[in-house]
């Protein structure tokens, strides 16, 4: 658990980060949204104390974050940044082993945990452990730079617009994948960025910050469905505010009774794939499968229309 | 089929052409002092060997004229080079009267102007070649062969520059070693000073421009003039710091000229240190402190490593502007190859002028070309590391 108290930051007269206050589950993934030079940045990397607040307290279970050196603080906490920020002239293995080395496991452990993580991300240890990052695809070194974040088992992993520099498809690869690896290891992440789409689809829990103070810190659907401000609203997009509170549930959630003809859809999409499917194909419903393929019943364009609609 | 002239090869066939039929190949004068009289290719060499020296350089330019192929240009001036260079020491024993040890033969402008025109064949070719660094240095160390064994067998000993070192082999050496100490001594000082201090520049921006500017402005005074400054702080040191003098510490001397070297190298060393720690990717740099490295370790696994490369473009600079620089040590009484070419320039003896001047050239151009292989290895090691692998 992380708790943020009555953290501020300032630089001379300008106050980036204003009194913010938060807790932040374990095992959950939180997102910082926010236009730039909101303080979001300045928030995250108040946590790891690359910055100092100058004043509050941050808490990580229960301990202040200032009761160990800094860099001893950091080698506890995974760091992500976008671009990478991958060492030029460490190999890919190297580069993981940053920070398993600053701790001072031995070679074995080291080696083996590279393979580990670069396997888990879908690189071939063997193919990719000994090039440089300029050798690799900007997926590719996106993927490494997660894994050095990982290396040393940290329970809490920070990420700065990790997938800022990614083209979109490679960007929602690389987000499924975040996820997959959150779920496996259960590592508390959070995660700043300034798309409103990405921490819907990111976050259990979004803080959306303005001007250095924290707007509105709730679940997304909250935000989708009570924004708490002109701000916040703009932020999310009118015009897609329904479709971006469907993609929030799963079609398993959405079925009803009955009987459907037609090509179906797997329990586990989200309800935003269902509609886009059953409008592009022009029909009202469709059948609705288990993960093995057993009827579970249907989703109607009538029944979706309803769930789209902003919650009382 | 048409004739396609070689764009370089123009200007090297016009050089030869000059060199060898309008500007005298060697010069003769009665003895050190007195004006030399000029000698043509046919004059100053037996015949035949004379008209096989034209037959070649006239082979060669014609080589270089058009666009030949690479082997073929490599082999013309190699052969061109090795027979100027051979030719020019029989000229001398042709040219000197028997038994006269007086009279002084030494190479004319035709002479140099064709060595000049061959050497850039030469080098041109080489840089089409895109020799590996290793290549390079084999190239050099091959060049320096040949000249050793030119000197060693005594082709050349009858010519005026060997005899003024026949007259000073000892303090030759001796003025030899004093110019590499003085060189190499400065550098390696200015890089144990330099180095820490450009890294403080960079860290402690306020630092910066003020360290910068101040070696700036001493990189402008001339020589001869940080000599005068320096005069009366050494000459203090030396004589109220006990032990000073005993290490050689003087108003002049080598002293001097070491601190003025020291200086000079200086702002080379700090500035590229500066830049090159300013151009480490802020994102590997930011990286490396959210993961945990402390600033030494960062300094040492991230920051150093990524600015080697310039840093030392930066000791190569003042490697061979040292070279050059120590020469004038010998101004005030610091040693070095200087010593001969004032000594020379007093005596109005150009062949002792050359004695200090072509060591100091060939110093400095067998540096560059080490240093420059040096950084362009630790370059391109990593891809062809990886192509290994």
């Amino acid at each position: 658990m992380i708790e943020i108290e009555h953290i501020t930051k300032r630089y001379g007269e300008t106050t980036v980060v204003d009194d913010v206050s938060m807790v932040i589950e374990p095992r959950t993934v939180t997102v910082i949204v926010g236009t730039s030079g909101s303080g979001k940045t300045t928030l995250l990397r108040m946590i790891n104390r690359l910055v100092e607040p100058t004043s509050g307290t941050i808490k990580l279970d229960g301990t202040d974050n200032r009761s160990v050196p800094g860099h001893e603080l950091r080698r506890s906490i995974g760091y992500a940044i976008q671009g990478n920020g991958l060492f030029p002239h460490r190999t890919v293995a190297q580069n993981i082993a940053t920070v398993p080395s600053l701790l001072g496991w031995d070679a074995a452990r080291i080696k083996a945990r590279v393979d580990e993580l670069l396997s888990l991300l879908q690189l071939d240890p063997a193919a990719f452990g000994p090039r440089y990052p300029h050798e690799l695809s900007g997926g590719q070194q996106q993927r490494v730079g997660v894994a050095r974040a990982l290396a040393a088992e940290p329970n809490v992993l920070l990420m700065d617009e990790p997938f800022g520099a990614l083209d979109p498809i490679i960007r929602t690869k690389a987000q499924e994948d975040l996820l997959a690896i959150q779920k496996r290891f259960g590592t508390t992440i959070i995660l700043v960025t300034h798309d409103m789409e990405e921490a819907v689809h990111l976050g259990h829990r979004i803080a959306v910050m303005d001007a250095g103070r924290l707007v509105q810190y709730a679940t997304p659907a909250e935000i989708l469905a009570r924004p708490a401000n002109d701000f916040v609203e703009t932020l999310i997009g009118t015009s897609d505010r329904p479709f971006k509170l469907l993609s929030l549930g799963a079609v398993g959630d959405a079925v009803e009774p009955g009987q459907a003809s037609g090509e179906g859809i797997r329990a586990g999409a989200s309800q935003r794939d269902a509609l886009a499917e059953l409008l592009w194909s022009g029909r009202a419903a469709m059948p609705v499968t288990s993960e093995d393929g057993a009827a579970l019943g249907r989703v109607t364009v009538e029944g979706l229309l309803k769930r789209a609609a902003r919650p009382q | 089929m048409s004739i396609r002239f070689d764009k370089l090869g123009v200007v090297i066939a016009a050089i030869t052409a000059y060199g060898a039929f309008v500007a005298p190949f060697a010069t003769f004068r009665a003895n050190r002092i007195v004006a030399g009289e000029p000698r043509s290719i046919l004059e100053a060499l037996p015949q035949p060997l004379g008209l096989v020296l034209l037959a070649v350089l006239l082979a060669a330019g014609l080589v270089a004229l058009f666009k030949t192929p690479l082997v073929v240009r490599l082999g013309a001036s190699v052969v061109a080079l090795l027979s100027l260079a051979l030719l020019i020491g029989v000229a001398g024993s042709h040219l000197t009267p028997e038994g006269n040890t007086f009279a002084r033969v030494s190479p004319a402008s035709g002479f140099w102007v064709l060595i000049f025109a061959f050497t850039l064949l030469l080098a041109d070719v080489l840089t089409r070649l895109q020799l590996s660094p290793v290549g390079r240095v084999v190239a050099l160390g091959t060049a320096a062969a040949a000249i050793w064994l030119l000197l060693a067998s005594g082709a050349w000993d009858s010519l005026s520059i060997l005899k003024e070192y026949a007259n000073r082999a000892d303090s030759f050496w001796n003025e030899a070693r004093r110019h590499v100490e003085l060189a190499l001594g400065s550098l390696v000082a200015a890089v144990l000073v330099g180095l820490p201090l450009g890294i403080l520049c960079h860290r402690v921006e306020a630092l910066r421009a003020g360290v910068l500017n101040v070696l700036n402005i001493i990189q402008t005074i001339p020589s001869i003039a940080l000599f005068g400054i320096m005069i009366a702080p050494l000459g203090w040191v030396a004589a109220n710091i006990p032990g000073a003098s005993a290490l050689g510490i003087r108003g002049i001397g080598a002293a001097p000229a070491f601190v003025a070297l020291f200086l000079y190298s200086l702002l080379p060393v700090v500035a590229n240190t500066v830049v090159g720690l300013a151009g480490v990717p802020r994102a590997a740099n930011d990286a490396a402190r959210g993961m945990g490295m402390t600033g030494w370790q960062r300094l040492k696994n991230v920051e150093f490593p990524l600015a080697f490369p310039v840093i030392l473009t930066g000791i190569r600079i003042v490697l061979v502007q040292n070279i050059g620089l120590a020469t004038i040590a010998a101004l005030i009484g610091g040693g070095g190859f200087g010593v001969f070419v004032f000594q020379g320039v007093g005596q109005t003896a150009m062949d002792l002028v050359l004695l200090g001047a072509v060591p100091t050239v060939a110093l400095a151009f067998a540096a560059a070309i080490i240093l420059d292989a040096v950084v362009e290895y630790i370059a391109t090691r990593k891809s062809t590391e990886v192509a290994a692998a």
